[in-house]
């Protein structure tokens, strides 16, 4: 069975006056059908940029090189992209505040998805609309769809921009940071939605994260980016139990404990992440790696492994 | 879109200051399109009994007379039909061409933007008066031909601010969302950008008024606009002018017309900016 999305050796770069920056750096990756991917890596990783690669959305002066291909069919040119963008292949966005148009109503919003794609008209695609808010636990769907986005509150319009991905039944949802900008208690019910609907619609879902405990409860496997690259690839309780890679060590390492000490300090991980445009010829972690030996600062280590668990480190730390 | 426009009637009649400016608007349209008919003068002849007279109602003069004896009411209403007319006709070439011009230039940027921007710049960098007697000089004479000038510069600077607008709406998230949900350029730059613009439009629109007015009455007074014996506000006042000395009443009758419309449609127009507001709740 074709992968639901596939990406070959994708590099995405920005051009500026100081030259080319790579954001992102030779990736491969494969979202099996109904498959729960989950992508974490600290700001600047690459993470969102390569999701945006895939959706066309990326910034002018990008330049992208590589294969992206969606349910078998190849992404090369925006009327590829347009067939598939928003029915098939759908986005939520971290910001749900700013992500609804702010003077249309709910309804319109809704209902302009499916008169676009599936051609309905106005009327059905309203009560369609109004049915969706309500799988997605909107209370009062039909006010909700006379209201306009700022008469509700952030977890609700964030179920509305999931509503709004699900309206054409897709099979892959990205979810970028879809919690980051709601507070501790929305984020829980809307990870509880996710993995909901997920079972409901049982289309595969990646969800692009910083917070390892965001992705730990819903996704499959875990994908951690460091500096534009995959570093690891891994069944995500394997990820947890045991790392392989030393970033994703130390990041497991800063989670909070809530068996530890009260008032221990917080862990952190020293150093910075490479600047961007940097160029690199070794392993972009090592300056920050326990691990790190001269190999890892001449050469750059490949991802390998098996196919279910990848890591791209001279010296993993022990299977 | 229909409770949208529920709300801004809504929300523009709790607002006193713009129900009256509306109300007063309102007046003066109906009584320059009327009110000659109240007054037995028309204008045209002249009324060598009484040049250059005060106000007065007892000799049917209600405005007074001009140095030429005509009735300073009937030429008052007159002119300000032309006015509105220029101000209404340029401010919709301004509203059409304008905001279509600006949001798209501004939505797609790159190289069309800069094409599009540098059209501009060539149209706004020409000596607007050699135009206008250029094309009077091919044309003849004629309103029609003012309001095609008086358009044909009048978008320029709505086109301007509505790019700039439309440049910073696009990197909005809620366009990337409109983009990742499937929509099409023109449906993004018609349904998303340009009714979010309508705060500037409306109220750059109200200021576009009086700027047409006081521009005609500038093109008037070289002999390029509207000529004796037809009258517009700006050559009526230009005229005042001259005897604001011995009959001041020759200036305050047009200058007060225009600058009660002029007041009102600023407020008006600040009104219809808040009113339309989806947030104002």
């Amino acid at each position: 069975m074709d992968a639901t999305l596939s990406i070959d050796e994708l590099w995405v770069s920005f051009a500026n006056r100081a030259g080319a920056i790579d954001a992102v750096s030779c990736v491969s990756l494969r979202i099996a059908p109904s498959e729960c991917v989950g992508i974490v890596g600290e700001s600047g990783s690459g993470k969102t940029q390569l999701f945006l690669a895939a959706m066309g959305l990326l910034a002018a002066n990008a330049q992208v090189k590589g294969r992206i291909s969606f349910e078998g069919n190849e992404l090369t040119d925006s009327a590829a992209r347009n067939r598939v963008r928003g029915s098939r292949f759908t986005m939520i966005f971290q910001d749900p505040l700013t992500s609804l148009t702010p003077h249309l109503t709910i309804g319109t919003q809704l209902a302009e998805v499916l008169v676009q794609h599936l051609r309905m008209p106005w009327r059905d695609a309203r009560s369609s609309a109004g049915r969706m808010l309500e799988r997605v636990r909107v209370p009062e769907p039909r006010r909700r769809l006379g209201q306009y986005p700022h008469e509700l509150s952030g977890g609700m319009r964030q179920r509305v921009m999931l509503a709004m991905a699900l309206l054409c039944e897709p099979s892959l949802v990205v979810a970028d940071e879809p919690t980051t900008a709601l507070d501790v208690t929305i984020q829980a019910q809307i990870i509880e939605l996710l993995r909901a609907v997920r079972a409901e619609f049982g289309m595969a879902l990646a969800l692009i994260s910083h917070d390892l405990a965001v992705v730990a409860g819903l996704a499959d496997r875990i994908l951690v980016m460091y500096a534009g690259r995959i570093v690891e690839d891994a069944p995500a309780g394997d990820l947890f139990r045991k790392p392989r890679h030393p970033y994703t060590a130390e990041l497991l390492k800063c989670l909070p404990s809530l068996s530890g000490p009260r008032f221990a300090r917080l862990p952190t991980l020293a150093g910075q992440p490479p600047r961007p445009g940097e160029k690199l010829e070794a392993c972009a972690f090592a300056p920050r790696c326990p691990r790190a030996a001269d190999r890892c600062r001449s050469e750059r280590p490949e991802l390998k492994g098996s196919s279910a668990a990848q890591v791209a480190c001279h010296f993993p730390l022990s299977a | 879109m229909s409770r949208l426009a529920d709300d801004a009637v809504r929300r523009l009649r709790a607002n006193p200051a713009a129900v009256l400016a509306l109300f007063v608007m309102t007046g003066i349209i109906v009584v320059t399109v009327f009110g000659a008919w109240l007054n037995p003068n028309n204008g045209q002849a002249l009324d060598w009994l009484h040049l250059a007279a005060r106000p007065s109602l007892a000799k049917a003069h209600w405005f007074g007379t001009d140095r030429l004896g005509r009735d300073l009411f009937v030429r008052t209403l007159a002119g300000t039909r032309v006015s509105i007319a220029i101000g209404l006709v340029a401010s919709a070439i301004s509203l059409i061409v304008g905001v279509g011009y600006g949001a798209v230039a501004g939505y797609l940027g790159g190289r069309t933007d800069h094409l599009m921007m540098r059209i501009i710049e060539i149209l706004s960098g020409l000596p607007l008066i050699f135009f206008v007697i250029f094309l009077t000089v091919i044309f003849g004479r004629s309103e029609t031909l003012l309001f095609i000038s008086i358009g044909a510069v009048g978008w320029l600077t709505m086109a301007r601010i509505v790019r700039g607008q439309t440049m910073s709406i696009r990197q909005q998230e809620f366009i990337a969302a409109a983009i990742a949900s499937g929509a099409s350029t023109g449906r993004i730059i018609f349904r998303h950008v340009i009714p979010n613009l309508i705060g500037p439009v409306v109220v750059y629109a109200t200021l576009t008024v009086p700027q047409i007015i006081l521009f005609e009455s500038f093109l008037s007074f070289l002999g390029l606009g509207i000529q004796e014996p037809g009258a517009s506000l700006g050559t009526l006042i230009a005229e005042g002018v001259g005897e604001m000395e011995a009959a001041p009443w020759i200036l305050l009758m047009p200058g007060g017309f225009l600058a009660v419309l002029l007041l009102c449609l600023n407020i008006f127009g600040d009104g219809l900016r808040d009113a339309l507001d989806v947030k104002e709740a």
